[in-house]
Formats: structure tokens, sequence, C-alpha cells
């Protein structure tokens, strides 16, 4: 059902790929820049210490890279739905389910495990809740015809509901009144890569909350590039997106595509709470998918639901979210929520109102490029 | 505009003067590559039925399209009564005395009669007048034409037949003195649809001007006064109905494809592979789109299914390939018995050795947005084309489908260009060299060459008879008469979701096929003699 | 009068209280949807018009031009929406998303940036804000037994906007199935095709669809800062324009069901809000988070069709292309 796309005039691809969400993205920051002076502030110097921020200072570094783990997974997450022409905007809800998972994984075997079997367990359990939570939306899309969309915002407000009861009564610290569970046993953490880099030798770099579990993620961008492009899997959740008729007629079982489609999309937002949860937190804490779900929308679209552009989108807001705290302190007048702001205007004007400025592009490309021959096949 | 006493009679005495009631001159309009209309003239004269016909596809319903504003021409004029006109949107036909019965119905089914027809026209920013004037309205054209419909029924609980008056009424409501109606008895049973004749001669006799477009050639020959025929974006031919005969129309319709007569030794029919035994249908609107379907199928032989695009061929085409349930009836294919009770779905009749060549290959056959080597494997993604382990071959893959670019001559065709990238005649190529190249034991071929350049056909055409001589079982189902002719070995026709003849190879000319496909009755096999004499000579 | 009838009748009362804002919400929601364009964006709509309405009432002191003011920006996030979804046919969750993303920034960075108040605007006095207003005669009444206390506790003492929220659900009713513009909108939302060959325009159908539905979030979000409460606070439309569209899709996409939805929702929350903590015989102490999330619970049960099928608007999500 989402078809951002219309029929444009023909573009060229490397115009599609690259200069449509580029100028996209720059008309946002455009918008936001109006905003900024609209406050009495410099636009051009408010947006030059968010970019800086992030990458100038070596401390900053590991915290931006923090952050672009969140969002490499919800991103993934919603990308992999996307793959199916579904809109999972369920990845809060699904990400408090992986931290659920985690929490009760670790209450429930405590310190008893070692190490090297108790984090693969972790990945599993945040991975599983996540799945599951995102399987039921899938089934009720696929064989009751409910929404993906309506069904998975219900489910956000149902898992925080879930999750607020369980923090404030059987899963709450015991003698604490702060809803959220006790610390990990060192057994069922995932380190900070600066405990690790300490250890390894490599000499002391900043701490940040920054943990495994980037790596993890990292892991998660190559696997869903070999899913969605290497297996047969893959390639039938690009069919039924693509064209649910010929997947019918090619013998693919879209109902059960779909529902797969979902259960990977649900588990790559569940692993979100291997980083805030076991690496960052290393307990679970109420809220702490604080939106990163909704953010991987952002991120998917304008990553163009590839890995690589992902990856690229991840590292963008994460760098903003951590220059978001840098404008925090230089500023009195503006606070990180202007990268919330941001957020907003870029997934109008790079989701929503993708192809506005496509036909004028198309336009002057026309004008501007020699012609050639047809234009070449997708790259994957 | 509900004044009007007799809901269009006043309108049509203004008009009772002849002439024209409607031109076009070279009305022109094309979608990207597609010529959809070429130069089309038209002349429609005032208080006359005049029929349009021509095969799906030939470019009527976009000239209909044209005519009420929905789409703009790329260039050509259009006159009402004498005047030019600009048209460009459904308010402006409306105000010009234009009314339109679509082909899929504009109307809302949640709505009651009342408020669908009151729609546009409701007379003030509250409703209360408006309905009661409609009620008047409705009530005039129960007394006038014997239109009766409820005004308070729910449309969507109508019958199609009523739900089509109530379109009717719609069109005419505010006056039109032009009335077009777009395939309006695709949906309708015999009976639904005698009773709109009935309607149509009354509006005729009150001086409305119908334009009926269709592809059936028994209803132009009923109904119409006059009847122009459309093929392939272009007007060729004009007719008065009672000078003309369904053989004719049918042949300007279709027309006469320039083929090259391809080599077709007899063929040597062996065992049976597919079974079809009382096999029915129903629409999800549930009328019977097919009924009581029964023939054989042997190897080594193509069947040709032949008939007007519509009557239940594509039906059958889904039932026999897997992708739509049985109905009623059942069919035996390789030896396994498929009913309702035991459906198989498109991928276990592949793995038995049924292959599809679906009529549509935008819709079915390829995925646009799928590279061409992504497309040479489609249906056949989860055997060993695509190699034997977790992840896909992509170096086997590439290679067969390079392979099938070269065997079949997919030309411009690099494997990882996109399908939607590729002509028409190319795209059609790649669908069926990935059917043939799977070795089908059975193989359901619909519309192999529809919308494919001439040199492609005679190539499609020979790999068709190729597999057949390799043994294969081949249903090939085909609107294009001169294709089923050339290629068949026995012809079964079909009209209105049944099988109307058989024929065997050279047994019956155009002439004849065409009057069935056109309903005409069942007939005797022909003397062979006859047959072989005209056979050959309708290949030009 | 007992005091557990009493007590009912004060739970009652907070319900239409609660529930006010989400009858102004859903109505909107209903204007939205029936044309034909999901509407995530209520909440976002709610929440930026809850801020301008109290920076606006703050500013000026006049809480009338802060609601003609939460009113005209929340039409013209609708017109954005519009923008997006009608003119250049972006999808309809795409956009909402953004508005809501865009109203949680922008009342934020723009409050704290005006305001330096940590995003929240200054505390409204009693006049800033519209206060409860007392029917007529409650209290003489009051002595009347049953009816009385009604009267009073219930159907008095609300504000201004409680009863305009109370007056939207027949106004829309009206507009819907009484109005040219109601038919029109009616019929665009399940068949567009049937209106553009009507000879009506579709588009400019749903902008002003969307505009009036962006009318009443103003309103409902004016009630959030300016009557129950006494200032913007930050993110404080919480959910609300979610459980309105709960609300829309419950009452199957009707005025008067959805109104019956609202009160449920209002009835569970102000119940939850009493019941907290209360030691049940039986069953114990509630979960009273849980009880939160029953109107999204039933919601997904009832579009899942275990408990009735709603029929959503047929042309509900789909650009129009000619």
């Amino acid at each position: 059902m989402f078809k951002f796309l219309g029929t444009p005039p023909p573009l060229p691809r490397w115009a599609e790929v690259l200069l449509l969400p580029l100028i996209n993205l720059f008309v946002a920051f455009l918008a936001c820049a109006l905003v900024i002076a609209a406050i009495g502030e410099k636009p051009v110097e408010v947006l030059w210490t968010l970019f800086q921020g992030p990458f100038l200072f070596p401390g900053n570094m590991g915290y931006t890279l923090y952050y672009t783990t969140n969002f490499i997974f919800t991103g993934l997450a919603v990308a992999v739905a996307f793959h199916a022409k579904m809109f999972n905007i369920g990845g809060e809800g699904q990400a408090t389910l992986g931290g659920l998972g985690v929490g009760l994984l670790v209450m429930a075997l405590g310190g008893s495990l070692p190490m090297i079997l108790m984090v693969p367990l972790i990945v599993l359990s945040s991975a599983a809740f996540g799945a599951a939570w995102a399987l039921v939306p899938g089934y009720l899309q696929a064989y009751r015809g409910s929404h993906i969309v309506i069904t998975t915002i219900m489910f956000n407000f149902i898992a925080a509901a879930i999750m607020v009861s369980l923090l404030s009564g059987p899963m709450m610290q015991p003698g604490q009144m702060s809803p959220q569970t006790a610390p990990f046993p060192g057994n069922a953490i995932l380190y900070k890569t600066h405990d690790v880099l300490h250890w390894l030798g490599i000499g002391k770099v900043a701490e940040s909350p920054m943990n495994l579990s980037f790596f993890i993620a990292i892991l998660a961008l190559i696997g869903v590039w070999l899913l969605i492009w290497r297996t047969r899997l893959g390639y039938q959740i690009r069919a039924v997106g693509h064209n649910p008729e010929a997947a019918h007629y090619a013998g693919i079982n879209v109902p059960r595509v779909v529902m797969l489609t979902m259960a990977i999309s649900g588990a790559l937002a569940g692993m979100m709470a291997l980083n805030e949860v076991a690496g960052a937190q290393q307990r679970v804490i109420l809220n702490f998918s604080g939106n990163y779900g909704f953010v991987g929308i952002a991120v998917a679209l304008i990553g163009r639901n590839h890995p690589i552009g992902i990856f690229l989108a991840s590292l963008l807001f994460g760098a903003l979210y951590q220059g978001g705290t840098e404008i925090d302190f230089n500023y009195q007048s503006i606070t990180r929520e202007m990268v919330v702001l941001i957020q907003g205007l870029i997934i109008l004007f790079s989701g929503a109102l993708y192809y506005m400025f496509n036909p004028w592009l198309a336009r002057l490309l026309y004008l501007v490029l020699p012609r050639k021959s047809s234009p070449e096949g997708a790259v994957s | 505009m509900t004044e009007t006493v007799g809901p269009v009679g006043q309108a049509a005495g203004a008009q009772s003067a002849p002439g024209l009631a409607l031109e076009l001159e070279k009305i022109s309009k094309s979608f990207g590559p597609v010529r959809a209309n070429r130069d089309i003239d038209l002349a429609v004269e005032a208080g006359t039925i005049h029929g349009i016909i021509g095969e799906n596809g030939a470019g009527k319903s976009t000239l209909m399209k044209i005519l009420y504003g929905m789409q703009g021409a790329d260039t050509g004029r259009m006159l009402i009564g004498g005047q030019a006109v600009d048209i460009r949107s459904s308010a402006d036909a409306i105000a010009k005395g234009i009314g339109m019965v679509h082909q899929h119905f504009m109307l809302v089914p949640t709505f009651s009669v009342l408020e669908n027809v009151m729609l546009g026209t409701e007379g003030g920013a509250l409703l209360a007048e408006g309905r009661a004037a409609t009620r008047k309205l409705l009530a005039e054209f129960a007394e006038h034409y014997g239109m009766k419909v409820d005004p308070d029924a729910r449309v969507g609980d109508l019958p199609v037949g009523i739900r089509q008056r109530v379109e009717i009424i719609k069109a005419l409501k505010g006056g039109a003195k032009i009335l077009i109606l777009d395939e309006p008895t695709g949906v309708l049973t015999p009976q639904e649809t005698e009773g709109l004749f009935d309607i149509l001669r009354v509006l005729k006799a009150d001086g409305v001007t119908i334009l009926l477009i269709t592809h059936k050639l028994d209803e132009i020959m009923a109904i119409t006064d006059r009847v122009s025929i459309m093929r392939r974006g272009e007007m060729v031919g004009h007719r008065d109905t009672k000078d003309t005969n369904p053989q004719e129309l049918a042949e300007l319709m279709v027309g006469r494809k320039v083929l090259l007569q391809v080599d077709h030794s007899p063929a040597e029919p062996k065992e049976t592979r597919l079974s079809v035994s009382g096999l029915g249908a129903r629409s999800q609107a549930g009328y019977k789109v097919l009924e009581d379907i029964s023939f054989e199928l042997r190897s080594g032989e193509i069947l040709g299914v032949a008939g007007v695009s519509g009557n239940g061929q594509s039906e059958l085409m889904e039932i026999l390939s897997g992708m739509r349930p049985v109905g009623e009836g059942h069919f035996e294919v390789l030896g396994h018995r498929v009913d309702n009770r035991k459906p198989k779905d498109p991928a276990a009749m592949r793995d038995i050795g049924l292959g599809h060549i679906p009529e549509d290959r935008h819709h079915h056959g390829l995925i646009l947005n799928f590279q061409v080597q992504e497309n040479a494997i489609l249906g056949y993604h989860n055997g060993e084309v695509a190699g034997a382990g977790l992840l896909m071959d992509r170096a086997k893959i590439y290679q067969h489908s390079k392979r099938l670019i070269e065997d079949f001559d997919v030309r411009n065709g690099r494997a990882t260009v996109l399908a939607k990238h590729l002509s028409g005649g190319n795209q059609q190529k790649v669908v069926i060299a990935r059917e043939v190249d799977a070795e089908p034991k059975v193989l359901i071929v619909g519309q192999p060459t529809r919308g494919v350049d001439v040199g492609a056909i005679e190539f499609i055409h020979k790999q068709l008879i190729a597999l057949r001589d390799r043994g294969c079982a081949v249903l090939l189902i085909s609107v294009e008469l001169e294709e089923i002719m050339s290629l068949s070995d026995r012809i079964i026709v079909m009209n209105a979701g049944r099988l109307v003849g058989e024929v065997a190879r050279g047994q019956a000319d155009e002439n004849e096929l065409g009057l069935m496909m056109g309903g005409g009755r069942a007939r005797p096999k022909v003397p062979a003699a006859q047959a072989a004499a005209s056979g050959g000579e309708s290949h030009v | 009068m007992n005091d557990l009838a009493f007590q009912l009748l004060l739970a009652l009362d907070a319900s239409i209280r609660l529930a006010a804002p989400l009858m102004l919400c859903a109505m909107a929601g209903i204007f939205s949807e029936r044309s034909g364009i999901v509407d995530i964006s209520l909440e976002g709509k709610l929440l930026a018009s809850a801020f301008v309405a109290a920076a606006v009432t703050a500013a000026t002191g006049s809480v009338w031009v802060g609601l003609g003011a939460a009113m005209l920006s929340s039409m013209m996030l609708s017109v954005v929406h519009g923008f997006a979804t009608i003119t250049h046919r972006g999808d309809q969750v795409v956009s909402g998303l953004a508005i809501n993303m865009l109203a949680t920034g922008f009342t934020i960075v723009v409050g704290h940036a005006v305001f330096a108040r940590g995003g929240q605007t200054p505390a409204l006095t009693d006049n800033q804000r519209f206060g409860p207003i007392t029917l007529p005669f409650a209290d003489q009444l009051n002595a009347v037994p049953v009816l009385g206390p009604i009267y009073k506790e219930l159907l008095s003492g609300h504000s201004l906007l409680v009863y305009m929220a109370l007056i939207a659900v027949p106004m829309t009713a009206f507009v819907l199935y009484r109005s040219r513009f109601g038919l029109r909108l009616r019929a665009v939302g399940e068949v567009p095709e049937a209106v553009d060959t009507a000879g009506i325009s579709v588009f400019w159908l749903r902008y002003r669809a969307l505009m009036f539905g962006g009318l009443l979030c103003g309103i409902a979000g004016a009630y959030l800062s300016t009557a129950s409460g006494a200032g913007f606070v930050r993110e404080m439309s919480a959910g609300k324009g979610y459980i309105a569209l709960a609300a829309v899709i419950f009452g199957n996409w009707q005025p008067f069901r959805a109104l019956g939805a609202c009160f449920m929702f209002g009835f569970l929350e102000a119940m939850t809000a009493r019941l907290e903590g209360v030691d049940f015989p039986v069953v114990g102490v509630l979960p009273t988070q849980l009880m939160q999330a029953l109107p999204y619970l039933l919601t997904v049960l009832l579009l899942a069709g275990f408990i009735g099928r709603p029929t959503p608007p047929a042309a509900i999500g789909q650009p129009y292309v000619k």
C-alpha cells in the first residue's frame, strides 16, 4: 500500500538514490534554520555546533556511536518490513519487549551461567521477545485483515503499559521506589567499549555508554543485507513487497512471508534493548526505548532501506543526538529537543514529501545532462 | 436541475432535429511510449445508438475518458451539436450534456440510491430539499422509462443490474443528451442485458444519443444503428449495422496480422496429461464465469482455446495453474486430482511439472522492479537454478539467466537490467524462456504474443512448437485467432464461460470460429474438404 | 444519597472532563478519515495547539485569543498534512508521524526559547482560563433527589470547552449526514472516483475535511492547557490523540458511537485513577497501568474481528490519482 511513488518523469538512478535524498535533507535543515533564526540565534552557527560536536571532541565519538547503535537496530527493523511493503511503526513496543526479555532472562538465571553462555542467551531473548511482539500484528494483518499500522501503534502503548506495571511491581528492585530492576550481575552485561579497549591495552579511551552491542549492530547490518539480497526468504520478501500477485503466481505463500518478515523486523527492534539495557544501563529502566523506534522510520526513509544507507543515516542521527547535547550546553535559548524538530522535518521532507522536488529535478537534469541510453539496473 | 418533467424527454425534444450529436476529429492520446488513441475520427448522429467495438486494449475506454473529461487528449478536436467544445473535467462534460455509465460503477456502495443519485446536484448546502427533489426525480424515471429503483435501498445490497440502472439515472439526471455506456453488459446476466437494452430503446425514442462501447459482437448487432470499429488505438472502420455481419466485425476487430507461417508438422499426441471435467467458477460478485468445462489435453499436442477476451479464459488458466481454487468439478493433471477439497498451489503445480505463462506479464509473470536474473528464477527460486545452499547461488543464477537471454534472444538484455526497462517483447521472452526452459510436462500459455513485435512473435511460436515436439502438452489461450489457427492441433472455443465448440486443425476457417466466438451455437464438425480449402488461405 | 452512588457520580463527572478532548479529537479524526485520509497526526495537532493556546494566552492575557490561535495553528498543521498527502500524494502515515514529531520538537524548542522554563509556559491565572460554568439553578436543584445531584455534579460545573466538545458531536453528525458537504465527504472517502465523475473536486473536498478537523483539534488543545490545566507542560497530550484515533475506530467512524467510545475510555481513565492501590476482595490490587492499556487492547481485538468488525472508509489511505 505504500506508494510514495506515483509515476514521476524518469530521473537518472544516481540522482534518485543520491541527489534527491540530499536535496530533501538540505530542505529539512533549511526549514530548521528558519526556526533557529526565528528564535533569534544564528542558524549556521547553531547547525555547525550540532555537527562538529559529535566528531571534534574525542570523548564524543563514543556517545555518537552509542546512539548510532540504537538507530541501526530500529532502522533495520523498519527497513526489513518495508521490503515487504509493510509499515512497522511498532519498533518502540518491540524494543520495549526486547528489554523485557532481557530483564526476565537475567532475573531468572541471575549469575548462574558464565558470560560466554549468558550473552548469546541475552541476544536471543531480546530478539525473541521483539519478534513475538511483532508477530501478533503480522498475524493479524496476514490472516485477520487488521491494518499493520494501527495494530502496531496500539501495541506500542500496550507494551509501555506492561513495562510500567512490571517495573513498578514484580520486576522492581527490592527496597527501592524507582521503577527499574536491580543492576544486572557482571556476567549478564555487554561490556562498554572503553573498558574493552582499555583491557586490550589500546590506551585510555574516554568513557561512554558505547558497548559491544555496536558490533552486534554491525553484524545485523550485514545479516540484513544477506537476508534481503542473498537468501531465498529475502527474495520472497522483496517479491511480496513489489508485487504480491506475481508472488502468488510464483507459488510464494504470501501470508506466511508477511508473518516471517514481521517477526524478523520485530527481532531487530527488540535487539535495540541490547544496547540500552544490557550495555548502557545494565538494568531495565522505564522508557529506555526513548522514541528510537519512531526515529527508526526516519533512518529507514533516508537510508532507502539499504543497510549501507541505514548505517550512514544512523550515524547522522547519532551525531544529531550527540550534537543536541552540545547545543544544550552551548546555547541558553536552544534545547536538545531541537533534534526532535529536525527529525520531524526530515521525516516530512524525506518521507511524505519525498518526490516533491522530483519533477523539478528531473526537468533540470534533462536540460543540463547529455542524453544517453536507457538507465542501468539496480545495484543490489 | 430537477424541474425537468419527463426527466430527459424535454431535453430530447429540443434536439429532435437530425444532425450530428458528436464529432471527434483526429483525437490522439499517448501514455509514455504507448499510443492509446491515434487520430481518431468519429461522427455520431443524434438520436441513434452508436456502437464502438474493439478488443480489450484497443483504446475504447481511453477514448471515452477523453470524451468525459477524465483525461485530456494530446491533440484533436471535439464538437457537440456542431459546436467545438473544450472538455477538461467531468464537470465540463456534464455541463455540455454528456452523461456516462462507467465500466466500473461510480457508486458509493454504502450510500442509498437516493444519496448516490443526488451526489453533485444536492441543490443547497443542506440535504433536505435535494432529497425531496431527487425522490421526485426517481419517481419520474420509474414512470417514464420503467426504471424502478427503491430510493432508500442501500446500493451495495442491490443486484448489479439495478446498480447499473442507478448509474444510468445518475448520468441522465441533469438532462444529458448524450449517454456513454462503457462495457455495460460485462457484469450483467442475459436477462439483465435484455432489460438494459429495453431501456436504451426507450431512451433512443426519447431522442437521447447513445454511445455503446463493447467487445461483444452480438450486442452490437442487436441494438446499434451504426458501429465504429477500433483496433490498437486506431479507428479501422465504420459500418451501418444493417449492412454488416459479425464475421466482418470480428475480422476488423482482430485484424489480420502478417504472420509468417510457422513450420508445423502434424502432431503426434500420446498419453493424456490433463483432463478437465465439469469445471466451474464464480466471480467474487457471485455470478458464473466458468461453467461445465470439460476437455482433455495430451502429450505432444497444442490445444488452442479461442474466444473473445473476457469469456472465462483467464479464470480457466488461473484454476489450472493453481492460482485460483476450483469452484465446481475437478481436473486431473499428471496423475494428480485437483478439486476444491484437494487444492494445489502454484508451487505444487510447478513441482509436478506444470508450467504457466500468464496472460498478463506485468501483473503476474514478472516483477518489474526485479532484475532480469531475478525474474528468470521467479517460481523456481526454491529449486536448483538458485543453488542448493543456504544462500542463493548468485553465480549460478547469473549464468542461468545469461543462458536464457542468449537462447531466447532477449535483445538488449543484461542479466542485471530491471525488467521494467525491457521492451514488451523482450519482457515476454524472459517469461517464456523461464517457463519453457523448465521443460514442463504441461504448459498453460496465455496470450503469448500480446504486445509483442512481429519478429518476436515468430520466435515465440517456434519455441512453443519445439516444446510440443519434445512431448509437452500445451494449452494455448489466445484472443488472436490467427495465432490459435496457426499453432493449434485442436481448437476449442469459449463463449460466456462455456465451451461452445471443438474443431480439429485445419477444419474450420476464421469465419466459422468467429461466429462461434461471437456466441453462435456449437456446430458439428465441418466436412474436411471444405475446411482444408479455407484453412490455409486465411493466412496472408 | 448513598456514598457509593455519589462516588460513581463523581467518577462519571471526571469521565466527562477526561473524555472532552478525546471527543473533539475523535470528531476531527472522523472528518479526516471519512474523507479518506488517515490521520495519526491528531496527537501532534493536539499538542501543538495546547502549546499555542497557553503561549498566546500568556502573552496576550486573553484566553479567547489563545483559543483562536490554537485553532489556527492546528489548522495549519492540517494543511501541511494535506499538502503532503493530497497534493503530493505522500504516504499518510509518514506525514502524520512527521507532524507528531514536529509538534513535539517545536513546542519544546519554542517554549524553551520564549519562556525559558524548561518547555513549560507560565502558569495561567484563573481569568486566563476557561473556568467552570455553573449551569442555572444547579445549587437550588441539588435538593431534588437523584436528578438534582446528577444535574449539579455531572452536567453543571464544566468549562465552556467541555460543552463545546459535547456540542461538537451532534454537530459533526449533522454536517456528516445532513449537509451537502457531509454527503460529498462521505462519498469521497468511499469512492473518490464517484465524486470526481460527478464533477466535484476531490482535492479541495479533502483539504476542507482536514481543515475542519484541525479546527476541532485546536479546541481540544486549548482545553488541555487553558481549561483542564493552567499552562502548557511538555508532551502534555500524552497519547490522547492516539486514544481518540482508537475511539474513531471503535466507533466505526460514526460520531455518536465514537462518542460512546470516548466516554468509555474516559471512564476507564477516571476509574484507574480512583482505584489506584485499592485492595479489592478476591482480586486484590488491580494493575492500574494495565487498565490504561485497555483502550488499545480493545481496539486491537476489535480490528482483528474478535468483537464485531469495523468497516473503515473504503478509500482510506490511498492517494487519489485520476
